[in-house]
């Protein structure tokens, strides 16, 4: 238990911090892999909760596709970023003061209501529901596959399609004055259309005209 | 012992992190960005932790749709944000003012 303790003390400050990190880092690149690290780290804190297929879900979806798409935004960009930083002392004061507020809220609200124990914590239930011989991801397999969930399954596969659609739509471009291969024009050639056949005049050597001004 | 309650306040704690780094960097698209994963991943931490403690799975499965949409949403922002410099040169939030909204 002390063990638990440790990690979960170690993962939740980490994530926190790094989580200021990615807010005040002075380069982006950097406030990107702080990011990466934040993740990690709720990742953890995700195993100590016992949701392992979860926590490996946010190591790959999250660190492996979403912050590495930030950091190639992030570089191919050319941006001064110092100059979008201008307003960075004017308004933290504002969101000091938002920030706060909410802060104070959520932990008295948390604090309050659920420190206690009101909700039944015996500690994490790591197979939840069905049976302690399944693990985690069989579990959820288990549940994710049937009549309420798979209509959400699918629901989401079909947020994921339109978001890619949506961002090849978005992101492309053609440009003007470069040559591109067209497969259907060139298979739609015939014969016909590609080939002519000259009538050239047998029994003899005749100079064009144009050439012939120049000899 | 670790309970619901530390669980909830790492994320309480995430998730004002999220909301101050919006007002933190109002000009600068991508931190912003950033932010919104940030309080992301502090709902999923909440759903997780209170699956966890529950005994039931539902919220586990609702954290993995949380994701699918912020993973969409990531790509389209960025995208936005992509055309979006194409055009104007700049990324500053500010800039974005045609509409006169």
């Amino acid at each position: 238990m002390a063990l638990t303790a440790f990690f979960f003390y170690l993962f939740s400050f980490v994530t926190i911090a790094s989580g200021v990190m990615v807010i005040t880092a002075r380069n982006p690149v950097h406030a990107v892999l702080w990011l990466i690290l934040a993740f990690f780290n709720a990742a953890g804190l995700f195993v100590l909760l016992g949701a392992e297929f979860l926590a490996m879900i946010l190591v790959v979806v999250y660190v492996g596709a979403v912050a590495v798409l930030f950091l190639f935004v992030v570089m191919m960009l050319d941006v001064d970023f110092a100059e979008l930083r201008a307003g960075f002392v004017k308004n933290a004061p504002l969101g000091a003061f938002v920030g706060a507020l909410l802060l104070i809220e959520l932990v008295l609200v948390v604090g309050l209501r659920f420190a206690g124990g009101v909700v039944q914590s015996t500690g994490p239930a790591l197979a939840p529901a069905a049976g302690s011989a399944m693990t985690n991801t069989e579990a959820i397999g288990a549940v994710l596959y049937k009549s309420p969930f798979v209509f959400y399954l699918e629901l989401a596969g079909l947020i994921l399609l339109v978001a890619m659609i949506g961002a090849i739509v978005l992101t492309l471009r053609h440009k003007e004055g470069v040559k591109r291969q067209s497969i259907s024009a060139q298979n739609a050639r015939t014969p016909a259309t590609a080939i002519e056949i000259a009538k050239v005049p047998s029994g003899g050597y005749t100079i064009p005209d144009k050439t012939k001004e120049q000899v | 012992m670790i309970g619901l309650g530390h669980y909830l306040t790492v994320a309480a704690f995430l998730f004002t992190i999220g909301i101050f780094g919006i007002f933190l960097n109002r000009k600068n698209v991508i931190v912003i960005l950033m932010s919104i994963e940030l309080m992301l991943l502090a709902v999923n931490i909440n759903l997780v932790a209170f699956s966890s403690f529950r005994g039931e799975l539902s919220g586990q499965i609702f954290a993995l749709f949380v994701l699918t949409v912020a993973a969409g949403e990531a790509a389209i922002g960025l995208a936005i944000v992509v055309v979006y410099f194409r055009n104007r040169g700049t990324i500053a939030v500010e800039d974005a003012s045609v509409m006169k909204g």
